[in-house]
């Protein structure tokens, strides 16, 4: 009997090259005000929390088999305690990363109770949290009801400082989410949650923590989702609890980590790049835009449900960033083997 | 006595819960899926209902007559189009697709029928308005009424349906295991074609009573789909009488919860899910420990 | 003429190969034991005659048409029947509606309500219960008397006395005497070689997907038997 040898690789020479490439875009983004013109640089900030969103849904949706239709509860979460951190006296850009912390905070128990709930029953679950949330934080009276209020903390700084420090927030953010969701994917819980994706009760009877993964996952959505939310403030100004906690979020989310590529790294980015296009170009035609969107996901969730990303990594094997494992078998007369 | 009024009210409301949840909760029961483009087929529903009392000037029920059949059908077609090949893709899958069709749905008819806020109440004549006074303080409209009886004989009607005929039975048995029903001549695929279309006529009388009792217009769809999930939800997922005792104990919590604050009316709707919710999943332990009974120390 | 004729069947579970090529005939009124230890592959064999697996390649031919490409439900209404492992009732309905459900969907025949409750007159008293609620030996009977109501001509029966007493499987057994008599052909998948020669006018043993041996029933005993089921006639024919 020939004895098969292999050896198990992370890096390919593709992901290598690839990884090279991202460091050098990540580089040029990171001088961005620099080089770009102030409409470029303030648009690269959008695409930043589209980005954020794209992989937040993805963590949940793609990873942990936990498709929400609420997540903009934590948008609206976290531009609502941007709010008030900042009218209590916290800086602006501090109080965007402490806001989305403490959205965390909340969503851990908050997750305890929906991850009770199964498939479309989360989905709406979320939904229904969203609505309250956003009626509660009506009540508010330093929001005014559906009037909303302003981010007047901005003020305080001239209006390019603000521009170029918000889009390095956004893009510090993006960078740090996107590095933990890969190390989350790298890691134990990466390869649990997959398995749970794939199949919950054999997950479960393997050893999988199946609960634990889903609440990381959860939480990390949360926290992301609320940052996004806190930046996107830091954009348009105004905080209107109609628009921050609207359920055409969930249209966007959904649209590009499936469009992208529903449980791949690198799918929800391309998402983002191309929902954001698309936003760019016919984004003025209003609804029937809206209903193109609704037209292209649920063509995606019915015929390509694995997105443009995972479709190219499986007819072509491409790999770009080692989320997983690759085999290689290693055959030194290079024949098959025979039993 | 306002205090029983808003109870008695809330029942009433709940009524119209009960036929609004209904489609989602058998849908559910049925095919496993909650659709979450249930609140807008609704409002579809009363917008072809609105376009035939304007386009005949006769009267909703009987547009009913024509507008059910056409939603049946529009069911049938939904599950061949997208429902069925959801199915077989997995569980995620039927949550994205049903949402896809819910965002075409909401912004078509936006396009079609404008923004503007629509009732069918002024085609029904008296029955808009006209109501029985018990006391005073309490009153039950006529129309109220008329849509609790119809979510009564709804329920009583599937239950029927689903315990005594042989297309019950098929559904039921689909219901249980479709990998089965194969087994011993039954195209499982054809059942929840049939199931859909009986869904859809449900979701089409509590439009056009949505459309009767309420303005609607063509983003109210969510919200009705939120007070459907909420209704199966408190009344236990894929039960047919808890479909109407939780679309009564939704009516009355939003009811009181109106008389409280004029916010009241939603919060109090979505906190009783809520503690339902925490009821379900940690009241369990606690009941079992106050049921058993203590040992006494020998 | 064969009823049934099966030609060079594959199937696979994803990259696991379950039924590796297999052929074999059979003509009405036949009964065919199968036997082989568990994951040879039986359970597919039957599942992918019924249609209720799709087979990677080969044939299934039913009384002289191709039926490789037919769902299962059209099969039924052509004649075979499945009584599936693990019995797989309806849990929340009741005998009677089980039973119901399949006449009203199956061939018509002679097989209807009466019929099946004279060839298993256990579950009269039954009829109205739940049946997730019966005992095993019950929960069987109406598995069968469900498969029967559909009137097949071919009938499968995979492991019929699986997590059954030997007092129910006794009974069990008793009722398809008469079934067995009436020259219905039938394929059954069962563990207890005894019983399996007993019931069978042939065996099929099956090992790792493949047959092992073939032959009459009544022309083979139990050591050569057991000596295929474990693939010991194989390490005799490659010994070193």
């Amino acid at each position: 009997m020939a004895t098969t040898s292999y050896r198990v690789e992370r890096w390919t020479r593709q992901s290598r090259l690839f990884a090279v490439i991202i460091a050098l875009v990540l580089m040029v983004l990171a001088i961005g005000p620099f080089i770009f013109s102030a409409d470029i640089t303030d648009r690269l900030t959008t695409l930043f929390v589209y980005v954020i969103l794209a992989a937040m849904w993805n963590a949940m949706a793609g990873y942990a088999g936990l498709v929400s239709i609420g997540n903009q509860v934590f948008i609206g979460l976290g531009g609502y305690f941007l709010i008030r951190l900042s009218d209590a006296g916290v800086s602006l850009y501090p109080a965007v990363v402490l806001a989305a912390l403490i959205v965390g905070l909340i969503a851990l128990p908050v997750g305890e109770l929906m991850l009770r709930l199964r498939g479309g029953e989360f989905a709406i679950g979320m939904w229904v949290l969203a609505e309250l949330s956003h009626f509660l934080v009506n009540l508010d009276p330093v929001i005014q009801g559906e009037t909303g209020t302003s981010l007047t903390a901005l003020n305080a700084y001239p209006p390019v400082a603000a521009r170029n420090d918000t889009y390095w927030v956004g893009f510090v953010l993006m960078v740090v989410l996107l590095a933990v969701v890969f190390a989350l994917l790298r890691g134990r819980v990466g390869a649990g949650v997959q398995a749970i994706r794939d199949d919950e009760v054999a997950a479960a009877s393997v050893g999988v923590k199946v609960h634990a993964g889903k609440r990381i996952m959860f939480v990390l959505a949360a926290i992301g989702c609320a940052a996004a939310g806190g930046v996107w403030l830091a954009t348009t100004i105004s905080f209107q609890p109609g628009t921050f906690f609207g359920i055409q979020w969930t249209a966007y989310m959904l649209f590009m980590a499936l469009v992208g590529g529903l449980g791949t790294f690198e799918g929800p980015i391309i998402g983002a790049i191309l929902f954001f296009i698309m936003e760019s170009w016919f984004g003025a035609t209003g609804v029937a835009y809206l209903i193109g969107l609704g037209v292209t996901a649920l063509a995606f969730s019915l015929f390509l449900p694995r997105g443009i990303w995972g479709s190219v990594e499986t007819r072509l094997g491409i790999r770009l960033l080692p989320v997983g494992f690759s085999l290689r078998l290693v055959n030194p007369d290079g024949g098959r083997d025979r039993d | 006595m306002n205090f029983l009024n808003q109870i008695i009210q809330g029942v009433l409301l709940g009524g119209f819960y009960a036929l609004l949840a209904c489609g989602l909760s058998f849908m559910f029961g049925v095919m496993r899926i909650i659709n979450l483009a249930h609140g807008s087929l609704a409002i579809l529903a009363a917008f072809l209902l609105m376009g035939f009392c304007n386009y005949t000037n006769l009267s909703p029920f009987i547009g009913l007559l024509l507008v059910l059949p056409v939603m049946a059908l529009l069911g049938w077609a939904l599950q061949f189009t997208v429902l069925d090949r959801s199915l077989r893709a997995g569980p995620l899958i039927p949550v994205l697709s049903t949402f896809g069709v819910a965002v075409i749905l909401d912004n078509s008819m936006f396009e079609v029928y404008g923004a503007n806020s629509q009732s069918l109440g002024p085609n029904i004549g008296n029955l808009a308005y006209n109501s029985w006074n018990l006391t005073n303080t309490i009153s039950i409209a006529q129309l109220d009424a008329l849509v609790f009886v119809t979510a009564v004989v709804v329920l009583g009607g599937l239950q029927i349906i689903l315990r005594y005929t042989a297309l019950g039975r098929t559904i039921r048995a689909t219901a249980s295991d479709p990998a089965v029903v194969d087994l011993i001549g039954v195209n499982a695929r054809m059942v929840y074609a049939a199931a859909a279309a009986m869904a859809m006529v449900m979701i089409g009388l509590a439009g056009a009573f949505l459309a009767m009792r309420n303005s609607f217009d063509p983003y109210a769809g969510g919200p009705q789909l939120i007070f459907a999930f909420e209704t199966i939800v408190i009344g236990g997922l894929g039960s047919l009488w808890g479909t109407l005792v939780g679309g009564i104990v939704l009516g009355v919590a939003q009811n009181i919860g109106a008389t409280i604050s004029p916010h009241g009316f939603l919060i109090a709707g979505h906190l009783t899910f809520l503690v339902v919710l925490v009821a379900r999943t940690f009241g369990g332990r606690i009941a079992w420990r106050a049921l058993l009974p203590k040992r006494a120390a020998s | 003429m064969n009823i049934l004729s099966v030609e060079n069947l594959e199937c696979r579970h994803g990259l696991l190969v379950a039924v590796r090529g297999i052929s074999f005939t059979m003509a009405e009124g036949e009964i065919l034991a199968l036997v082989g230890a568990n994951g040879a592959g039986k359970t597919t064999l039957l599942r992918s005659i019924a249609g209720a697996h799709n087979p990677a390649s080969g044939r299934v031919t039913f009384d002289g048409q191709d039926v490789t490409k037919l769902r299962a439900y059209k099969r039924v209404a052509r004649g075979i029947a499945l009584v599936p492992e693990g019995r797989r009732l309806f849990a929340d309905m009741t005998v009677e509606e089980n039973l119901r459900v399949a006449g009203a969907h199956g061939r018509k025949g002679t097989w209807d309500l009466p019929a099946v409750l004279d060839a298993f007159p256990q579950l009269k008293p039954k009829l109205k219960a739940r049946s997730g609620d019966l005992s095993g030996g019950q929960q069987q009977a109406t598995a069968i008397g469900r498969a029967l109501m559909t009137n097949p001509r071919l009938l499968l029966l995979d492991e019929v006395s699986l997590g059954l007493s030997p007092l129910a499987v006794d009974q069990v057994y008793e009722s398809l005497n008469g079934l067995m008599n009436s020259g219905t052909t039938i394929i059954i998948v069962e563990q207890d070689l005894r019983r399996a020669i007993a019931v069978s006018s042939r065996i099929i043993c099956m090992l790792e997907g493949a047959i092992a041996l073939e032959g009459a029933s009544a022309a083979l005993d139990r050591e050569v038997i057991t000596a295929a089921y474990f693939g010991l006639h194989r390490q005799t024919d490659t010994a070193p």
